[in-house]
């Protein structure tokens, strides 16, 4: 039994202004096991402090207890929604610790389907973003289109979410044979729900007044915290790691990059870096189509994968532009055929952090759109 | 044309009577919630290209049924630390207050529950009563999700009824009555004497036309906001609230407010109806006109109300708690009070 302790309290002195709440980790809107200590002041928040390490999976320390192979399934399950661009970064690291030169066909495969994954994760943080903003049809369309693009992906890899398909030095299997055609269809129908997501949602009054004017991250904000991707974009830095530092291929395609101008707000809010992700869908539409004119037809895609991963002696960190941001991977080699290890650098982890920052001041409402357009995914954030 | 209550009639003025005129709109309530549930469903699912449900019987027209079952069947949970009473209480409270508007709603020529002269003030006044009830709920839940939600709740609901009142109260000004019959009767006769167009009258109405349709329009909305529909469902606002004031509500309780909503938006639907769209007159003066005929007009016309929230819903998304008492008190009420003078104006001038 316990026993009630009475304490001598200067009641005058409690601060009965403001409530704490904790919003998670089973709570709608928190995309994923995420819990977030807020502290409101009638409905405006004064503080938040998110909680994480829900779905901590010791990701780092398995890495070391298998193969360089064995890793990559793993890295899918840390930003689940595109493990084509988790995949991406590692198995580019080991490759440039080995030295291995991958084919052709295989650099041009794994931009396609990289900018699918892209396209693909776009459509999930738009949707999720609407549906935060209490719109549920829009959410429903992009999710019948990530549908499509779901499919190609099963047909090629046998996986929806999880692919275990870029390996180190070439992909698990070839595409298959009608696969161009597929890619250049689902190109068109995204457009074509782009065009309609931009009248249903994107300018209706109703979501400029929700998200515009919301949850402002000036750049240099942006840039103290380490933000990357479509949320530093939205604040009007135009860095991209596409741009900045290509990798793999994508020096040979002609893409711009979409930043947040404040076109119908200030630059840096909630509507920007929305609006970002809305336009890098058609970037990476225009980077599909000409990735698929200029893909060689013939090729093996297995021919560089060595029998043994073992890279000598070094470490190296490898980074990629993530749909969510820069995501790396700094792995060292002890010259075994396990690494030694691996440290992933995960964007939604950083890109997080910001949300403190930015949501003070701001209604209890706008701190779930603030949250939703940061577009966390908590497998990575946790790992 | 002549009004009466058809089971008066038969039965004269009694008890027996009494009772039918109950009993009648509660059946017809259940059995319009029903399928306004089925509709929900159907039209979200139209909407989304989706399916909807399709197990539960041809087409998934026994869901609403389904689920019914599978709501009385849940566990009836009182949260620990909830006041119990309260906590109880608070869903029949909101139930009792949108079926008791009910009372006055003129269903036909021949059939209205009760007719009094004050009709319209009636059913305004007992609609106010489910914020009582939502402020009970939320407030007895003992979280704070729900004390959130419920405290919007009061401060939208009430902010609301104000411009809604406004326009009613310019309905009254033009039709020279609070009686709901009187007012459908006024419109009888075809669409152009609906209020909707100016109501019944010669050529001089032309000047009240634009004002009358804006009217309809402020009603529409200040219901959507008194119904705590999308784009004003901010009290129960999901992404934020979880699911706002009935968060700690399970099973039958639950199955209360949700049955409650549907009145509600029912009752709504059949002011607007009975104020600007004719209630149950023919839009085409005699052709299919008359008292039974009425019951079908009355029907078609809130159930299309209906449909429109229904629409409405999953179409917008939802505004936050500023803006809509910014739309309420600085957009709704200042454009209906104009209208409320200018019609004002022109009954004295003509």
């Amino acid at each position: 039994m316990t026993t009630t302790k009475f304490v001598d309290i200067d009641f005058s002195k409690i601060d009965s202004d403001r409530m704490r709440l904790n919003v998670g980790p089973q709570h709608p809107s928190t995309h994923g096991v995420l819990r977030l200590e807020v502290e409101l002041d009638g409905e405006v928040v004064t503080n938040v402090i998110p909680h994480i390490g829900y779905l901590h999976r010791c990701f780092e320390k398995i890495a070391e207890n298998m193969n360089y192979q064995q890793v990559i399934p793993y890295i899918d399950r840390m930003d689940y929604i595109s493990s084509m661009n988790n995949e991406l970064p590692y198995v580019m690291a080991v490759e440039k610790l080995l030295g291995i030169k991958v084919p052709e066909k295989v650099e041009y495969i794994r931009v396609i389907m990289c900018e699918l994954n892209r396209i693909a994760n776009h459509q999930i943080a738009i949707a999720t973003f609407g549906l935060d903003a209490g719109a549920f049809t829009p959410f429903l369309y992009l999710f019948r289109d990530r549908e499509y693009i779901l499919w190609i992906f099963e047909k090629a890899t046998g996986g929806r979410l999880l692919f275990n398909y870029f390996w180190v030095g070439g992909l698990a299997n070839d595409v298959y044979p009608t696969f161009k055609e597929d890619v250049l269809n689902i190109v068109k129908q995204v457009r074509k729900t782009n065009k309609e997501i931009e009248e249903l949602l994107i300018y209706n009054k109703i979501f400029i007044d929700r998200t515009a004017n919301v949850g402002i991250l000036p750049a240099d904000v942006a840039i103290n915290y380490g933000c990357s991707g479509p949320v530093l974009r939205g604040s009007g830095v135009p860095f991209d790691l596409r741009k900045a530092e290509p990798y793999s291929i994508y020096d040979r395609f002609d893409f711009e990059i979409p930043v947040g101008k404040g076109e119908v707000g200030t630059v840096g809010d909630c509507w920007d870096r929305n609006i970002v992700r809305m336009r890098e869908m058609e970037q990476s539409c225009r980077i599909i189509e000409q990735a698929i004119e200029q893909m060689p037809d013939t090729g093996d895609v297995q021919s560089a994968i060595p029998k043994k991963v073992r890279p000598p002696k070094g470490e190296i960190y490898f980074r990629c532009e993530n749909p969510k941001g820069e995501l790396g991977f700094y792995v060292v080699s002890d010259g075994k055929d396990k690494p030694y290890r691996v440290k992933g650098r995960a964007p939604s982890f950083v890109n997080l952090s910001v949300l403190p920052e930015i949501s003070r001041g701001y209604l209890f409402a706008d701190l779930i759109v603030i949250l939703g357009s940061i577009d966390i995914v908590l497998g990575e954030i946790d790992r | 044309m002549e009004t009466f209550n058809v089971f008066e009639k038969i039965f004269g003025l009694n008890f027996l009577s009494a009772l039918i005129s109950v009993i009648l709109p509660l059946v017809f309530l259940i059995i319009y919630a029903l399928i306004a549930i089925l509709g929900e469903l159907k039209i979200s699912a139209w909407i989304q290209e989706r399916l909807g449900p399709m197990r539960t019987g041809p087409y998934g027209i026994l869901q609403p049924l389904a689920e019914v079952v599978k709501l009385i069947q849940k566990e009836d949970i009182v949260p620990a630390g909830a006041n119990r009473l309260l906590f109880n209480l608070a869903p029949y409270v909101i139930f009792a207050g949108s079926f008791a508007g009910f009372a006055v709603i003129p269903f036909s020529a021949a059939f209205v529950p009760a007719e009094i002269n004050i009709g319209l003030f009636y059913v305004f006044a007992v609609g106010a009563f489910a914020v009582i009830g939502i402020v009970m709920g939320g407030w007895a839940s003992n979280n704070k999700y729900s004390l959130l939600g419920a405290m919007r709740s009061a401060s939208q609901m009430i902010s609301y009824e104000i411009p809604g009142a406004l326009v009613i109260l310019s309905a009254a000004v033009l039709a020279n009555s609070l009686d709901m019959q009187k007012i459908t009767t006024l419109q009888d006769g075809g669409f152009w004497n609906w209020f909707l167009f100016g109501g019944p009258g010669n050529w001089t109405k032309i000047w009240i036309i634009p004002f009358t349709l804006l009217l309809s329009l402020i009603y529409m909305i200040a219901s959507l906001a008194e119904t705590n529909r999308t784009p004003f469902d901010i009290p129960e606002g999901e992404s934020e609230l979880v699911a706002g004031y009935h968060t700690e509500y399970s099973g039958m309780k639950f199955a209360m407010f949700f049955f409650a909503e549907y009145s509600n938006m029912f009752i709504v639907a059949a002011i607007l109806t009975v104020v600007f769209l004719g209630g149950w007159t023919s839009p085409f003066g005699t052709f299919m006109g008359g008292f039974w005929w009425g019951i079908f007009w009355f029907i078609l016309k809130a159930m299309f109300i209906v449909f429109i929230q229904i629409w409405l819903r999953w179409t917008l998304p939802r505004v936050r708690v500023d803006q809509l008492m910014y739309l309420g008190w600085k957009v709704l009420l200042p454009f209906s009070l104009v209208c409320f003078i200018v019609i004002s104006l022109y009954r004295i001038i003509y």
